[in-house]
């Protein structure tokens, strides 16, 4: 079941990609539409990893192609920021807080600009937003793994684009700092940013986006919330996996979310 | 005045070498500056032979070349045959550097190199090997020369640089993502390292060089958890071996390069006990005191 969007920001066209000659995503072609808090669901091993990097450019792609702000994506790099999951850095690496969220003002500065106390004066506004301006000059590796994540939600943020690609930014962090980093992306979102979130977790899902993409190695669904979120659809893409899903899906049919625990 | 070039040129070098190794050992790459410093040496032999001299541009970019070659070759076993990086690394190298050493036997007779020096190398003798202007003044030892155009080079590349090497070292994904090449800024690095060295190549030998690159950042790694203050501890560290190592040669009358980087091992041996941070000593003794506190009965 495949809806698309009416003012699409971004367009998968038949998107085939392997690894290693083993294809991990097969002729995924949707539209995804401007302003909406998008969740990527599926199961592990689904590629929705595979599929953000895809877009990124990260990968080489099979055949197909992405385009965003209907142009190719080197033409609107500025417009574009992606988070990776936490776990591909060294959090040992001897930086701090700060200088990790400057990082995002790097694509803004030419080869020989060094960053102006304007870019200085943006990053700690970041951090502000993340509730991290009390970490500033504190060693990344003496972060917790909300905070890790707080951090990089902050770096995203200085790139100033319009559209986020991020890669289980819900991941190991605590409920406080879901909460936080949800209220970010509404608030993104509201402001007319498109932000798509590669996602694991079925209950929270319902709760938290507005546009739902089901994948599983192919495209199952895409479209919004209430017409893809569905039994029928989790069926599809999770496949045998029923154990899981039978309470889920009695929760998803009623369309409330009680079980999940607030701090 | 010996000793002041010596231990100048030595300081060099280190610096050169040290602030380079810092972005290796971040990138985990320090054994890739190994193998780059061993590769380097079928580049210079070709290039002796084609230019019959010692001291010529050719040769450092022809060992440029063959350290990006190599760089190229790991990658490419790595990533295309799916070998192990480790396993990559050992096969590139070796079978490069094992080109060199039949280059180098096969020609003795035209080349004035050895196997000696291109492993040892031999700093003593750099206040020995002047450069006597074409007016026929002494202008000082020709490596001292060598070793501050080095290290001015390499200071341009990171300054010019900073942004991207520091971007691409931390976060490889991200930065391709905002436009930066990744593959291109790693050339550029061991393309660097390449150079450097084959610059240090006479004073300090092929394995010495190994260690100047890795042993003064590892220590600094230690000593900090700030990039640029691991980058200037690092030169600090440079400056102290190369006099240490010196002095220490002297006394031993021993090799001047194997005693710097003695002094190297025994700085980071003591970094690792008593480093504020990450010191096992320090560690020990306030894990102590911590046991002792929660030991102390409550009154």
């Amino acid at each position: 079941m495949k809806i698309e969007a009416k003012n699409p920001v971004v367009e998968f066209h038949d998107l085939t990609v392997s690894y290693h000659k083993k294809p991990v995503l097969w002729n995924i072609d949707m539209t995804l539409p401007q302003g909406a808090l998008i969740g990527i669901i599926g199961p592990n091993g689904a590629g929705k990893s595979t599929l953000i990097k895809a877009a990124m450019g990260l990968l080489p792609l099979g055949s197909g192609y992405v385009r965003m702000f209907d142009e190719a994506l080197d033409k609107v790099r500025h417009k574009v920021s992606y988070v990776p999951q936490r776990e591909t850095v060294d959090w040992d690496f001897p930086t701090s807080v700060l200088d990790v969220v400057m990082m995002g003002r790097y694509s803004k500065l030419g080869l020989l600009t060094r960053p102006r106390k304007a870019d200085k004066e943006m990053a700690m506004n970041c951090l502000r937003k993340v509730g991290m301006e009390a970490y500033t000059d504190r060693q990344i590796s003496q972060l917790s793994g909300g905070q890790q994540q707080r951090v990089f939600l902050a770096r995203a943020l200085a790139q100033e684009a319009d559209l986020y690609f991020m890669d289980e930014p819900f991941a190991g962090v605590d409920a406080a700092t879901e909460a936080a980093i949800l209220a970010i992306m509404q608030e993104m979102t509201a402001n007319g940013k498109t932000v798509i979130v590669v996602h694991h977790d079925l209950q929270s899902a319902a709760e938290f986006f507005d546009w739902i993409v089901l994948l599983n190695m192919r495209l199952v669904a895409s479209g919004p919330i209430d017409k893809v979120f569905n039994n029928d659809m989790l069926q599809e893409t999770y496949g045998g996996k029923l154990t899981v899903l039978a309470e889920v899906g009695e929760l998803v049919r009623k369309r409330q979310m009680p079980s999940r625990e607030k701090y | 005045m010996d000793a002041v070039y010596i231990i100048l040129t030595s300081s060099l070098f280190a610096i050169s070498c040290g602030l380079l190794g810092c972005f290796l050992i971040l990138r985990k790459m320090a054994m890739v500056g190994d193998a780059i410093s061993h590769a380097v040496l079928p580049g210079i032999v070709i290039a002796f032979l084609i230019t019959g001299t010692r001291d010529s541009f050719e040769m450092i970019i022809g060992a440029a070349l063959l350290g990006i070659l190599c760089t190229f070759l790991i990658e490419f076993f790595n990533k295309k045959a799916k070998l192990q990086t480790d396993a990559a690394i050992g096969v590139t190298f070796t079978s490069l550097f094992a080109l060199g050493v039949i280059l180098i036997s096969v020609f003795a007779g035209q080349v004035d190199l050895d196997q000696e020096c291109v492993l040892y190398g031999e700093i003593a003798y750099v206040p020995i090997d002047l450069w006597i202007s074409d007016s026929g003044q002494n202008m000082g030892p020709k490596a001292l020369y060598v070793s501050a155009l080095t290290l001015i080079v390499n200071i341009l590349f990171i300054r010019v640089g900073f942004k991207q090497l520091y971007l691409t070292t931390f976060d490889p994904a991200f930065a391709a993502t905002t436009g930066i090449s990744v593959a291109l800024w790693n050339y550029l690095l061991m393309g660097s390292v390449s150079m450097t060295t084959v610059a240090a190549f006479d004073s300090v030998g092929a394995i010495l060089v190994v260690a100047l690159l890795v042993a003064p950042p590892a220590t600094a790694y230690l000593l900090t958890d700030n990039f640029k203050k691991m980058m200037l501890i690092t030169c600090g560290i440079a400056i102290i071996i190369s006099i240490l190592g010196y002095y220490l040669a002297v006394l031993l009358d021993g090799s001047i390069a194997g005693a710097v980087v003695t002094v190297a091992g025994i700085l980071f041996g003591l970094a690792y006990l008593f480093s504020p941070s990450s010191g096992i000593l320090l560690k020990r003794i306030n894990q102590k005191k911590e046991a002792e506190k929660l030991a102390m009965p409550k009154v």
